[in-house]
């Protein structure tokens, strides 16, 4: 079966410093796929190439389409939902109304949505007025999240969710990713720092050094791997 | 010194000798003439002023042309009470730079369009203040300031004037007085610019927050470089006054304000290398788009036009194009040293 | 007390075009970051074209509607063509930018229509007479500019606040990159500002020209001061800030041209300097504006 998104030799660029240089990676349908590296290494870039955010050649597919340098909201209405670095939230407006523009694409089912959405994240209906920037960073980072989930994506990319936020809060949104993916099939892509909670959430993991893949495999695999921890993943 | 800093020293020399040798040779040429000559003079010396504050500090103005009102008036109101015109030019930049300094402070409080939007209603309302009767003794109200036939003045407005010996007409003599001044008063800002406080002027304009960091006091050099900006206008304003030999509200309008910022910008904000071109263009471009057609209203629909071609085409001004320009050429300089 | 409240009154009406235009300028700046000089030309310009389709014999009503439709697609097409590239450079290339539509389209409307004298039939949009309300004398005119304007106004407020257009359109002001990553179309969006800041411009120059008659090429000038005033005291980022402050600005300039007299300051002479003024101290005190968001820099 041929997996859901698929990166073929992808070069990026910001103006004239090309940040990727030929990296190769793959999700299938339903999977956890993390992708691992220290700054700078591109992680954040290998998003944005998905979404039409850089400058790209190479070949990203989705679905089998050839989504390669298209515009970011035509790859978001080919259903992929990119949660970016920074939670890409609207801060002024309130939690509902940052939902609703979750659900821009969605000609009806809006009311579908948000149940299931609310499900998951059960206080965002009680605090629905509330102005998004006056959120905590948790409850930001569980409003992007909601929010992409409002556009029933086939593939979720988070761009470091954890990123500042506590252990017991991280603890929190890995679980309900996980039980996102098992329960419903979503697949996930997720960018993340902290390798060993990565590694612990997701099947298979990509590790990119200086803008190339310069590791992949089972993520149990890598985790156990004593070398690989120590020279790349910092642990 | 580098490789690259001895060329860009020659290529300076070499430009400011150009430049010279163009102002003495220009009022020969039909085309250009001593009063068109020293009307570009006077944009020239606004536009470097205003090149200080918004290019080099980052604060935009549109108030450039109420300063040269400033500069003007003084310049007016002084000859009319039995000073040398000479000597009214260093008062009127005095008097423009306190005028300057003091809307530099309230500036401080306000960024960006904000400023530009206050800057441009001084630049607006400047004729009707001019005009407004409470201030008639100062300005005479309504009614233009004659200078024309004062003994105060150079030639009386219009006879011969003789200077060091040589005699020559009297526009021919603003001309002169004007380009004098326009070239020594370029010379003063690039000398401050390219040291400490060119530096400080930067800083500021680039990170605000980093200069503070690094001990620039950031209220004193945006309100200095407002008075600097003022007092060249004013010395600008002035010389106008001068070379028509009269001073009236309608010859500061808001327009006005909006040529000098247009001049500085096609020049090049943040640097001097093309505010030679950059007066020129403000000072010829109409010229010449009434000699394309002279039906009501096109030559304006050129100038905007041309205005709008080169905002989306030369973001940079000229100086920026001139930068790009000579890279391949810089980059071997600089690297080979 | 009853010609202070017909000059309330009249005051009030003057001040709703220069809250159209402040709208105007507001909805621009929101959602594209430039401040936009030649939105008073621009008014001018498709007044004239409305005063065009007049004489050649559509009904006044049907070139009114015309007008706004043409003036929306021109400002969708402008903001694509012309401003798009200067949108996210310096501040400063915006202002040439429209600095040069303001003297382009100044031109234009001089070559096109010449400086014949013209005007509008008489009482369009409407009647000159006035209604005698307890002795005040409203004039038709005047409330029927308030009433369209509070409407217009009432039915923008609707737009951006309740429509899936309006969150769109306020979202990518707010965060464009953020907006594309949900699927808005980002680039229409910023166009549809401008076309709907054209339209209410278009809307401000019509009523410019039914207050002030004979149809004048700079009529939109002192409009254009007025309304930066008002946009700038009641904040850029604000559009009811925009709204009450063309009101005020209007009120208060229609009651020193009135008292002036009184106060032998010989003010109605220099409204464009008091209304500087106002600006002045209404920023030193709140640097964002009456309706601004306050920025806090910790340094």
């Amino acid at each position: 079966m041929a997996p859901l998104l698929e990166l073929e030799d992808v070069h990026a660029r910001y103006g004239p410093v090309e940040a990727l240089h030929g990296v190769s990676l793959s999700v299938g349908e339903g999977e956890v796929v993390a992708v691992l590296g220290g700054n700078g290494a591109g992680k954040t870039t290998t998003l944005r190439a998905v979404s039409g955010l850089v400058t790209t050649s190479g070949q990203v597919r989705f679905g089998g389409e050839n989504i390669t340098r298209a515009a970011p909201e035509r790859v978001a209405r080919a259903g992929i939902a990119h949660v970016p670095e920074g939670r890409g939230i609207f801060g002024e407006l309130s939690v509902h109304e940052n939902l609703r523009l979750g659900a821009y694409l969605q000609r009806g089912g809006f009311a579908q949505s948000y149940e299931r959405v609310c499900g998951y994240f059960p206080w965002l209906e009680r605090r629905r007025a509330q102005q998004a920037g006056t959120l905590s960073g948790g409850e930001q980072q569980m409003l992007a999240i909601a929010r992409a989930l409002m556009s029933q994506p086939r593939l979720l990319m988070l761009d470091e969710p954890s990123l500042g936020l506590a252990p017991i809060v991280v603890r929190e949104i890995f679980g309900i990713l996980g039980d996102l993916n098992e329960k419903e099939g979503l697949a996930v892509l997720v960018v993340e720092q902290n390798a060993k909670l990565a590694l612990r959430s997701s099947s298979r993991a990509y590790v990119l050094e200086v803008g190339r893949v310069a590791l992949e495999g089972p993520s149990t695999e890598l985790a156990e791997d004593e070398s690989v921890r120590n020279s790349y993943l910092g642990y | 010194m580098s490789r690259l800093a001895v060329a860009r020293t020659v290529a300076a020399v070499l430009a400011f000798a150009a430049s010279v040798a163009f102002i003495l040779v220009a009022p020969h040429w039909d085309k250009v003439g001593d009063i068109k000559g020293a009307q570009m003079g006077t944009y020239f010396i606004a536009i470097v002023g205003l090149n200080i504050v918004t290019g080099y500090t980052g604060q935009i103005s549109l108030a450039q042309g109420a300063f040269m009102a400033v500069g003007g008036y003084t310049t007016a109101f002084l000859v009319t009470h039995g000073v040398r015109d000479l000597w009214t030019i260093p008062v009127a930049a005095l008097v423009a730079g306190v005028f300057g300094f003091l809307l530099g402070i309230p500036a401080l409080r306000l960024s960006g369009l904000y400023l530009a939007l206050v800057t441009f209603g001084l630049a607006v309302a400047m004729p009707d203040l001019l005009a407004w009767d409470k201030l008639s003794s100062l300005t005479s109200g309504g009614q233009s300031i004659q200078l024309f036939g004062s003994k105060h003045l150079l030639g009386q407005g219009f006879n011969d004037v003789t200077v060091f010996g040589h005699t020559t007409s009297f526009n021919r003599a603003v001309y002169y007085l004007t380009w004098t001044l326009a070239l020594v008063l370029f010379a003063l800002a690039w000398l401050l610019l390219r040291g400490a406080p060119g530096r400080a002027f930067r800083a500021v304009r680039d990170s605000e927050v980093a200069a503070a960091s690094s001990g620039v006091n950031i209220a004193a050099y945006k309100t200095v470089a407002f008075a600097i900006g003022a007092a060249y206008a004013g010395v600008a304003g002035s010389l106008l006054v001068i070379a028509v030999a009269f001073a009236d509200p309608q010859s500061f309008p808001a327009k006005l304000s909006l040529t000098i910022l247009v001049g500085a910008v096609i020049a090049g904000l943040g640097s001097m290398w093309g505010v030679l071109l950059g007066a020129a263009f403000v000072q010829f471009l109409p010229v010449a788009s009434v000699h394309i057609s002279k039906a009501q209203g096109v030559p304006d629909a050129i100038y905007g036009a041309a205005l709008i071609l080169i905002v989306l085409l030369l973001p940079t001004g000229i100086a920026g194009a001139l930068k790009r320009a000579a890279a391949p050429l810089t980059t071997r300089l600089y690297t080979r040293s | 007390m009853t010609e202070f409240l017909q000059q309330v009154v009249a005051g009030l009406a003057s001040g709703s075009i220069y809250a159209l235009l402040a709208l105007g300028i507001v909805i621009i700046y929101r959602s594209t970051g430039v401040v936009n000089f030649a939105q008073g030309e621009m008014a001018t310009f498709t007044t004239f074209i409305a005063w065009t389709l007049v004489d050649h014999g559509v009904g006044y009503w049907g070139a009114f509607g015309l007008t706004i439709l043409i003036a929306f697609v021109g400002g969708i097409a402008l903001e694509r063509i012309a401003v798009r590239p200067v949108e996210g450079k310096p501040v400063i290339n915006g202002v040439i930018l429209t600095i040069g539509l303001f003297i382009l389209l100044g031109g234009l409307s001089n070559w096109i229509w010449k400086a014949e004298v013209r005007s509008f039939p008489p009482s369009r949009p409407f009647p000159t007479s006035a209604w005698d309300l307890g002795g005040v004398a409203v004039s038709k005119q005047d409330a029927g500019i308030l009433a369209v304007t509070l409407v217009l106004m009432a039915l923008l407020w609707g737009l951006f606040r309740y429509t899936k257009l309006g969150l769109a359109l306020r979202a990518s002001a707010l965060n464009p990159v953020a907006s594309r990553l949900v699927g808005i179309r980002v680039g229409w969006m910023l166009g549809l500002g401008w076309g709907l800041a054209a339209a209410i411009g278009a809307v401000a120059g019509l009523f410019t020209a039914a207050a002030n008659p004979p149809l004048d090429p700079n009529m939109m000038r002192p409009v254009l001061i007025y309304a930066f005033a008002a946009a700038v005291v009641g904040g850029l980022e604000s559009p009811v800030g925009a709204v009450v402050g063309g009101l005020v600005i209007g009120v208060v300039l229609n009651l020193i041209s009135t008292y002036d007299t009184h106060l032998h300051l010989d003010l109605d002479r220099v409204r464009l300097p008091v209304a500087l003024a106002l600006i002045l101290i209404v920023l030193l005190a709140r640097p964002t504006g009456l309706f601004g968001k306050q920025v806090v820099r910790r340094v």
